[in-house]
């Protein structure tokens, strides 16, 4: 009964509390990340050093009105954030966190699931996601968030083929579409894959970049040509709720590459014994480490890069990061069959 | 397939989240419709015409590109589980594969449907 139902329940608690919990502080980060750059302050008022602002800003989201436009189609329009959102906090199920560990005495994994095919779990519901942007976009009625849905998921779609691509050759390199045994088999070999496969990262960030609507790759909320994107009609919680997954997202992806590129829970070099030392940090807090680092790139990429022309984007999708992304699976495979 | 419990579990938690939300905030939030807020923003100016227009054709052309290289990726997947055991064999085979959604790629290339920046060739 514990083991069954009991321990899972309090496990995606936990889970939801942190994503929650990560999203709001990570806003923030993202503010104060970009006013750092900018030499300015970020916020400051609420709180020390503005560490409330996420309190504060939740509050108000909820307490302000919610305007449904008057020519909206009224329950698409209401139904798009939740099929945002569901997807995005959905994925967080199969992503390993840690080794099995001791928590209050209960040998457990740091993972809510563990099935056999996590990584194509993954993929599939975290591309359904789209269906929310668009939906959303055409219930509004409204010019702006129509182009702006439609250019959102042709961009989606467009670096979904290259990310797909490169999970290809990590599933070639692991051998597995489990998301504990591809790290596991980085253990076994002592390495982290990214250095096996530096090609596939960098389409993978880039592809991740794009697919979360993240600067350089903002079109859909270019805001000096389309106000604010898919989601200009929206007010008060359902922007909330847009805005949660839009971060949630980004999590997402630093996490699934902390784990099939930067080795999940492992320490780095794990087959350096000298450095045995470093064992005493658990593993769950390498992993968040990592994913924190890799949000951390997010945030310096928004702050340093200039929006691409959408013609730029398509071209740099379809005509460098495909060719590049099959080449790499087909060296990838003859590197497997060899060895 | 004991594993998917707690997926399911998530799936209504997040619903859960969505529609509580949604719901506290009509609840707590003021409601004082007018005709103005509730037409759709046009940068202030009064809206011209229906949102639902006629939109460019490439997003038509993209959707149907993607549609043929994502199951292109959906046959990968076993292939690359699979091609510890079947070896050369198994890479050819898909490099026959590869060589016939290549073909068909530089003729969608020539063809400028990947190409944004002008409206030539279509």
């Amino acid at each position: 009964m514990i083991e069954t139902l009991v321990v899972p329940l309090v496990k995606i608690a936990v889970l939801l509390v942190g994503i929650l919990t990560a999203v709001a502080y990570l806003v923030l980060l993202e503010r104060k990340v970009q006013a750092w750059v900018q030499v300015r302050l970020g916020p400051m008022r609420v709180g020390p050093h503005g560490l409330l602002q996420p309190v504060a800003d939740v509050i108000k989201l909820i307490i302000k009105e919610d305007i449904t436009p008057a020519r909206a189609d009224r329950w698409v329009y209401t139904l798009a954030p939740i099929i945002v959102l569901v997807p995005a906090l959905v994925v967080f199920a199969v992503i390993p966190f840690g080794p099995e560990t001791n928590v209050f005495g209960i040998r457990m994994p740091l993972h809510v699931a563990d099935i056999n095919v996590g990584l194509l779990y993954i993929v599939s519901i975290a591309s359904l996601g789209i269906y929310g942007t668009i939906l959303g976009g055409w219930a509004s009625n409204s010019k702006y968030p129509l182009l702006a849905s439609l250019r959102a998921s042709a961009q989606l779609v467009s670096y979904e083929v290259a990310v797909t691509m490169t999970l290809v050759s990590m599933i070639l390199m692991a051998g597995s579409l489990s998301m504990v045994e591809i790290v596991e088999s980085q253990q076994a070999r002592g390495l982290w894959f990214v250095f096996a496969q530096p090609l596939a990262f960098f389409i993978y960030f880039v592809g991740g970049l794009a697919e979360t609507n993240r600067a350089p790759f903002d079109l859909p909320e270019a805001e000096q040509e389309l106000t604010g994107g898919f989601h200009t009609e929206y007010s008060g919680i359902r922007f909330a709720l847009f805005f949660l997954a839009e971060y949630a997202n980004m999590i997402v992806i630093a996490a699934v590459a902390t784990t099939l590129f930067f080795g999940g829970w492992l320490r780095p070099f794990p087959s350096v014994a000298a450095l045995g030392l470093l064992d005493i940090v658990p593993g769950w807090i390498w992993f968040l480490l990592k994913t924190f680092v890799l949000l951390y790139v997010f945030l310096w990429v928004r702050a340093t890069l200039p929006r691409y022309r959408y013609d730029q984007l398509m071209r740099l999708g379809w005509k460098v990061l495909i060719p590049l992304a099959i080449a790499n699976v087909i060296v990838t495979a003859i590197a497997v069959v060899v060895l | 397939m004991e594993g998917w419990l707690p997926i399911v579990i998530m799936i209504a938690c997040g619903v859960g989240l969505g529609v509580v939300g949604t719901a506290l905030s009509q609840l707590v939030g003021p409601r004082s419709p007018t005709p103005e807020k509730g037409a759709p923003y046009e940068c202030g100016v009064p809206p011209v015409g229906d949102a639902r227009e006629r939109q460019s054709v490439k997003f038509y052309l993209v959707a149907m590109i993607f549609l043929l290289f994502d199951i292109e990726v959906a046959f990968l997947y076993p292939w690359a589980m699979a091609l510890r055991d079947l070896g050369w064999v198994g890479f050819f085979q898909i490099l026959v594969f590869f060589g016939l959604l290549l073909t068909g790629y530089i003729y969608v290339w020539r063809k400028g449907v990947l190409d944004w920046g002008s409206q030539e060739g279509l």
